[in-house]
């Protein structure tokens, strides 16, 4: 598995070169990438229907614990064919609808490299690992939101979904390195023995906290859900794949995953029940007022998306079974419904649902998948979206408190849903043509593969749910809950209250439709309190945020070279003064004066060349006289036989004097001398760091230096370096790391000074 | 401003002190020097160069861009340590010629880093110088 992830990854990189030569066709070159993969994982399909496990482990830091381990089971699996499979028909549609937009080969690099990070989320077995292809899915859908880069919108979209999924990720981080600090390593695996131990610890309700807010953030639970309706400014392909079928799920995923090793517990259950509740109903209304297609859609994720989170925390056996046929359900039916809305867009020139009707004629196989996923979505026989809302009622009925609230809630939103529905997969090919931006015509065939292969495999798993779903939901939920229910899915479970409720709610749901004007017109008057929008708080943090940091740069780095040398200067006399002053209290200092001739010489050039320094009134007086210090010092090294350091002293300074000299004879003559006051300031600070600089020499000097080191080198530096000068053979090999490290900074630095200097000349030029 | 005696005299001493430079780099394992010290003395040779005859000539007598030998500089240095890992050894482990060379005496990857670390240094002195320079004859 390892093998194919890293493909996963070089495979996209390439991709740019070859759309350049292909381009026509790339849409199919491309397509067979995920379809490799989906035969690949289909081909373990036996393996893991019979029960055991496809594990892989490969040590990375295995020091630290952090190992690639892969894990293939029943879960795992649902996922990864899922994306592999809806995978294969976005990378085929955007062959087509990505033809006109400019970089193509950048958007199958992004979109690839998020497939693979995906894949990899899924099978990852260890926390850290988790946690990066996490974090990776959450970059690459940031360039997609962001694709197209040159609107405003999309750039604010992709940054906020960033900054809340990210935001997210770094909680989860933490909570899975506090469940590490429990069971001593970060597998997975490791966590199903010890789940006593977990719930039992008092890091346990951090944990939940924290790993909740990473899933609840990428799934976009309430109340993080904004950023999932402003991701649709990403071109249809990505919002059909990342933000709908895939990248969402994660976090559901997660939940899934983690819950018998830390579930199970009234913490845990109630907070996933209480906010996928909430957000199922809160994002089933949002959407009611929505007009655009894939506002529309995208709200009503987010309700399934709450659908699911709920379905969780209720827990029971039903309920997990409910919540995997959903899962695969909505992902078959939101994928198609979001490519047709893309088809939609692509081939009318508009998005707008009121804009759209009459287009049976001209776009009939379109029409056909729109219909075989609607109907899903609404959940009619023989559909597999019905089987999921039957389970879905089903289960809701077996909770004990506040079993009709929930039930309410959910057939007011699945009704929302209903309408929703209708307005994106029946309205626009039914009813009088409406003239639309562009002249209506069928799709190639591109476009039109994925969108009838996904929903024909909705109505086929509807009708055969042996053979698509029943194993692979056996095997599932031995992930989540531990144990085999031994639950069948049947299509048809006779004529029972649950069947009233899916007629009630689809009858709902078209009545809302046919009274929408009405109903929209009535809750126009209701003004929402914009101190209730979560958004809005998204947005005065970020605000402050960035406030904030302007505030700390105008003082800190306010461009005054003087003033960050002063608060480096007060900083480092601050802390290490401190210290040092705790510490000489202890030792009294004994100044060893035996002064020979020349350093008493050195000395005393020394004093009157800083004397010159600060009494001159030209500046390369002044320069010269620092140069002068400098070989003084220079000296001093050579006297106490430091021969390679006096060298390097020597050509630093004389470089250091010509760079002076260079910069000197560009400014003018001095105009006007410093004040008294900062006169008095810098001498004060001056004199604090020459003295706190000679304290600490005679400390360091006064006691005994115990170390190994220098005898270790002394020692080794001929027979193991080869070479008898200790000091480079350090610098170049011992810890030769370290002066490679240096050296990347000089040249980064190198570059930043020429940079600097390039764009002062430019603003000379203006 | 241009002395003639400064541009003649910079003109032999550019050699030398190049000569010197690379001695310096060469010497450093057992002797005092190395690559950052040779680097800073090559780089003041061309500083001299520059002042003595204008940075149009002093451009002209290196030929390449000081940006690409902090380029050369790094990959030597981090290339030098790659090699162990080639043979199977740890990142950055020295890996040493058998026989002694004339002159410059044993010859192992340490050596190859500290001529990154030549070129490196020589690189980053006279891009700042030249940016200098450039903005003062502009």
């Amino acid at each position: 598995m390892l093998i194919l992830i890293l493909l996963g990854f070089a495979a996209p990189i390439v991709a740019p070169f070859i759309y350049k030569r292909t381009k026509g066709y790339f849409g199919w070159i491309a397509a067979s990438f995920p379809l490799f993969m989906f035969i690949y994982f289909l081909l373990q399909y036996n393996q893991i229907a019979s029960g055991s496990l496809i594990r892989e482990e490969i040590e990375w830091f295995p020091a630290l614990g952090i190992n690639l381990t892969f894990l293939l089971d029943g879960l795992s699996l649902t996922f990864v064919l899922i994306i592999t499979l809806i995978g294969t028909a976005v990378f085929l549609y955007a062959g087509s609808y990505m033809k006109d937009y400019e970089q193509t080969g950048r958007f199958y690099l992004y979109i690839g490299v998020f497939m693979t990070s995906m894949i990899g989320l899924v099978l990852s077995d260890n926390m850290i690992t988790l946690f990066v292809f996490w974090e990776l899915t959450s970059i690459s859908s940031y360039l997609l939101i962001g694709f197209n880069h040159h609107k405003e919108s999309s750039r604010k979209a992709a940054l906020q979904a960033l900054l809340i999924t990210g935001g997210g990720g770094l909680a989860l981080m933490a909570g899975f390195i506090l469940l590490a600090q429990i069971s001593g390593s970060f597998e997975i695996s490791a966590l199903y023995d010890i789940h006593d131990k977990i719930t039992a610890s008092k890091l346990y309700p951090a944990i939940v906290i924290l790993i909740l807010l990473g899933a609840f953030t990428k799934s976009a639970q309430f109340p993080f859900h904004f950023w999932l309706p402003n991701a649709m400014e990403a071109p249809t392909p990505v919002s059909a794949y990342l933000h709908s079928a895939t990248m969402v799920k994660a976090g559901i995923y997660l939940i899934a995953r983690l819950n018998h090793a830390i579930g199970g517990t009234v913490l845990w259950q109630d907070t996933i029940l209480v906010i996928g509740a909430i957000t199922m109903l809160i994002s089933a209304l949002l959407a009611f007022k929505q007009n655009d297609l894939k506002k529309l859609l995208a709200y009503s994720t987010l309700s399934v998306l709450g659908t699911l989170t709920m379905l969780l925390g209720i827990g029971s056996n039903l309920a997990v079974k409910a919540f995997f046929i959903f899962l695969v359900a909505h992902s078959l039916y939101k994928g198609t419904l979001f490519l047709v809305a893309g088809t939609l867009d692509h081939e009318t020139g508009t998005r707008n649902v009121s804009m759209l009707g009459g287009l049976n004629k001209y776009l009939p196989v379109t029409m056909l998948a729109a219909l075989l996923a609607s109907f899903s979505m609404m959940g009619i026989v023989p559909l597999v979206g019905f089987i999921g809302k039957e389970t879905v009622y089903s289960s809701i009925m077996q909770v004990e408190n506040f079993r009709f609230l929930l039930l309410a809630v959910a057939v007011i939103s699945n009704a929302l849903i209903v309408m929703v529905t209708i307005m994106v997969g029946i309205k626009p090919f039914f009813g009088n043509l409406i003239p639309t931006p562009k002249p209506p015509r069928e799709a190639p065939l591109k476009m039109l593969i994925g969108p009838v292969v996904l929903s024909v495999f909705g109505l086929l798993s509807g009708i055969f749910p042996n053979v698509f779903i029943q194993k692979l939901l056996d095997q599932s939920t031995i992930s989540i809950l531990a144990e085999e229910l031994g639950i069948k899915v049947k299509l048809w479970h006779g004529f029972n209250f649950v069947l009233l409720l899916s007629f009630v709610t689809l009858l709902s749901g078209i009545g809302i439709y046919y009274y929408r004007k009405q109903l929209v017109w009535m809750t126009e008057k209701l003004s929402f309190p914009k101190h209730l929008k979560p958004s809005f708080w998204y947005d005065k943090t970020l605000r402050g945020t960035l406030s904030f940091a302007k505030l700390q740069t105008k003082i800190l780095q306010n461009g005054y070279l003087r003033y960050y040398i002063i608060f480096i200067i007060i900083t480092t006399l601050g802390l290490a003064g401190y210290t040092l002053f705790q510490i000489s209290r202890i030792h009294l200092l004994e100044v060893n004066a035996d002064l020979t001739i020349y350093e008493l010489i050195i000395g005393i050039i020394i004093i009157t060349s800083t004397f010159l320094v600060i009494t001159s009134v030209s500046r390369l007086k002044a320069v010269v006289a620092i140069g002068v210090v400098g070989f003084c010092m220079g000296i001093i090294f050579i006297l106490y036989s430091a021969p390679d350091l006096a060298l390097t002293t020597f050509a630093i300074e004389t470089l250091t004097v010509i760079l002076f000299v260079l910069v000197l004879y560009r400014l003018p003559k001095y105009l006007q001398f410093s004040k008294r006051s900062s006169k008095i300031r810098d001498a004060i600070l001056a004199a604090s760091v020459g003295i706190f600089m000679t304290m600490t020499v005679l400390l360091v000097t006064a006691g005994e230096m115990q170390s190994e080191l220098k005898k270790y080198f002394a020692d080794n530096s001929l027979p193991e370096g080869k070479g008898r000068n200790i000091v480079n053979v350090i610098l170049v090999d011992f810890r030769a790391i370290d002066t490679l490290g240096e050296i990347t900074v000089l040249a980064v630095a190198a570059v930043g000074v020429y940079a600097l200097l390039k764009l002062r000349l430019k603003e000379d030029d203006k | 401003m241009l002395s003639i005696i400064l541009s003649t005299a910079s003109r032999y001493l550019l050699p030398l002190m190049l000569i010197f430079s690379f001695f310096l780099l060469l010497r450093g394992h057992n002797e005092p020097g190395g690559g950052f010290v040779g680097g800073l003395v090559a780089a003041a040779a061309y500083a001299l160069y520059l002042i003595a005859n204008g940075l149009e000539e002093a451009k002209k007598l290196l030929k390449v861009e000081p940006i690409k030998l902090i380029a050369v500089g790094l990959f030597i240095a981090f290339a030098s340590g790659l090699m162990s890992i080639l043979s199977g050894r740890d990142f950055m482990t020295g890996i040493w010629v058998k026989n002694e060379f004339p002159v410059i005496g044993k010859v192992g990857t340490p050596l190859l880093f500290d001529l990154g670390v030549y070129f490196l240094v020589l690189g980053i002195v006279l891009k700042i110088i030249f940016s200098l320079a450039d903005e003062d004859y502009e």
